[in-house]
């Protein structure tokens, strides 16, 4: 049997040890083969940037080498994907290799494109990158006062990050002594501050609270850099001295190339994680086309299903669970507090209170990442 | 009148039928007919509200078994 999985990002590193672990027996009697596949020999822990855009990590502390995440019974190369050719159950490699596969896992993830914005790249701040992050703290600390707008793009990764970032900016200016002289706005794509009925219920008196002014139904249409003006699809302007944007997001160049998905996210079986149309590709994280958050914890839980079913089916025949839509993020919520939302596709999320012990558990988590894509935790 | 795409945001929290319908609007063509099926109470409000605000078209909405079967044509 061999299984590749393709993406070295959090859900590829995930199935790949789980994988490890469960087919330990068969990879050493050579009956499995576990193959993964990456586009980079480094691996970043990406909510770290949201601290680093706010000077609270430094950019170094976000990584790891790949290949000491992995099991030892992992092939693993550094050599991004050309080419899926599914019908033959191969993959090319830049590098010009040809892998076959029994099960193809793609884990490819997602890329923010900010270029398909006219005028975003030159007129907002990002905090998706490494480099957009650094520049943002840079921008931050130079700021003296005015108005500061903070805009949503459709669809994007971390749905939790635009209520964060505004909690954030509020303690950092707080802390630079300049809160009074900074206006905070808030424009959100939908009739309500967040998608999540319940954050949106929550957020909402938190905001008044803080002084953070708020505009919905606002999806970002263009950006004027030069007199710094961002303007809605709907049909409104609004002047900014700042401009910081949650960019929009699309899956990774191959997947549109080789017709694999609109806007580059595959279709995808909701409980099964199946490719559809090819019960021998699963799809997890953020590739797949699933009304789910694009988040890392969605993006584990559903590794975590994957793994284990792909290890059943090698050792049973066939795969024991469901994915049920299960994701748990964390809420910063500012003054070194936080909160969380659980949900699936059938129970909403049940906010409680933002406490300091929530808070310490989300810094503790940074570090136990490091645990949980080696499939441990 | 034709669906052309047909979006299943049935029991689903976040992102929410609204964001996937304002997602794949960016990429479709003019004059396409999206059908969005949806479990959330508040869609029959808030997406007539949005597609209206934008400049869409609602041509359909209705109830059926407990889902809203919302149907849009984009219009520019």
């Amino acid at each position: 049997m061999r299984i590749l999985v393709v993406g070295g990002g959090t859900a590829g590193t995930i199935i790949a040890n789980n994988l490890a672990r469960r087919l330990g027996p068969e990879t050493r009697a050579g009956k499995v083969r576990l193959t993964l596949l990456s586009a980079s020999d480094r691996h970043m822990y990406q909510p770290g940037l949201l601290y680093v855009a706010f000077g609270q990590m430094a950019p170094d502390q976000l990584y790891r080498d790949e290949a000491s995440l992995l099991e030892p019974n992992i092939d693993f190369h550094v050599d991004p994907v050309k080419q899926f050719v599914l019908d033959k159950n191969q993959v090319r490699t830049e590098s010009g290799k040809v892998h076959e596969y029994d099960i193809l896992v793609i884990a490819t993830g997602s890329r923010m494109v900010p270029d398909e914005t006219p005028g975003l790249t030159e007129g907002a701040e990002f905090f998706y990158t490494e480099a957009s992050a650094v520049k943002m703290y840079q921008k931050l600390r130079e700021f003296q006062g005015g108005r500061v707008a903070v805009a949503v793009g459709v669809p994007h990764k971390c749905p939790i990050a635009p209520v964060e970032v505004m909690f954030a900016l509020n303690d950092f200016f707080k802390a630079r002594g300049i809160r009074d002289k900074v206006q905070l706005k808030y424009y959100y794509p939908i009739g309500r501050i967040h998608t999540i009925e319940n954050v949106a219920k929550w957020a909402k008196p938190e905001f008044d609270k803080i002084g953070v002014e708020y505009e919905t139904l606002f999806n970002i249409r263009e950006v004027d850099a030069k007199n710094k003006i961002l303007k809605s699809e709907e049909g409104t302007e609004v002047e900014y001295d700042l401009l910081i944007v949650i960019p929009q997001h699309r899956g990774m160049e191959v997947i549109e190339r080789d017709n694999m998905g609109q806007g580059g996210w595959i279709p995808t079986d909701r409980y099964k994680l199946t490719m559809n149309g090819h019960d021998n590709v699963y799809v997890v994280g953020d590739t797949t086309n699933l009304p789910v958050s694009k988040t890392g914890s969605a993006a584990h839980f559903q590794a975590e299903v994957v793994a284990e079913n792909i290890a059943s089916i090698v050792k049973i025949g066939s795969p024991v669970r469901d994915y049920d839509g299960k994701v748990y993020c964390f809420i910063e919520a500012g003054h070194d507090k936080a909160t969380y939302a659980m949900f699936n596709y059938l129970n909403p999320p049940d906010l409680k209170p933002p406490s300091k012990p929530m808070h310490w558990f989300k810094l503790s988590y940074n570090q136990m990442y490091w645990t949980s894509v080696r499939g441990l935790l | 009148m034709s669906v052309t795409k047909t979006i299943d945001a049935r029991d689903t929290f976040c992102p929410g039928p609204l964001m996937e319908l304002i997602s794949y609007m960016k990429h479709a063509s003019v004059g396409d007919v999206v059908e969005l099926l949806s479990t959330d109470s508040g869609s029959a409000a808030d997406i007539p509200e949005w597609v209206k605000k934008v400049g869409h078209e609602m041509v359909g909405t209705e109830q059926v078994d407990g889902v809203w079967h919302l149907k849009v044509r984009k219009a520019k």
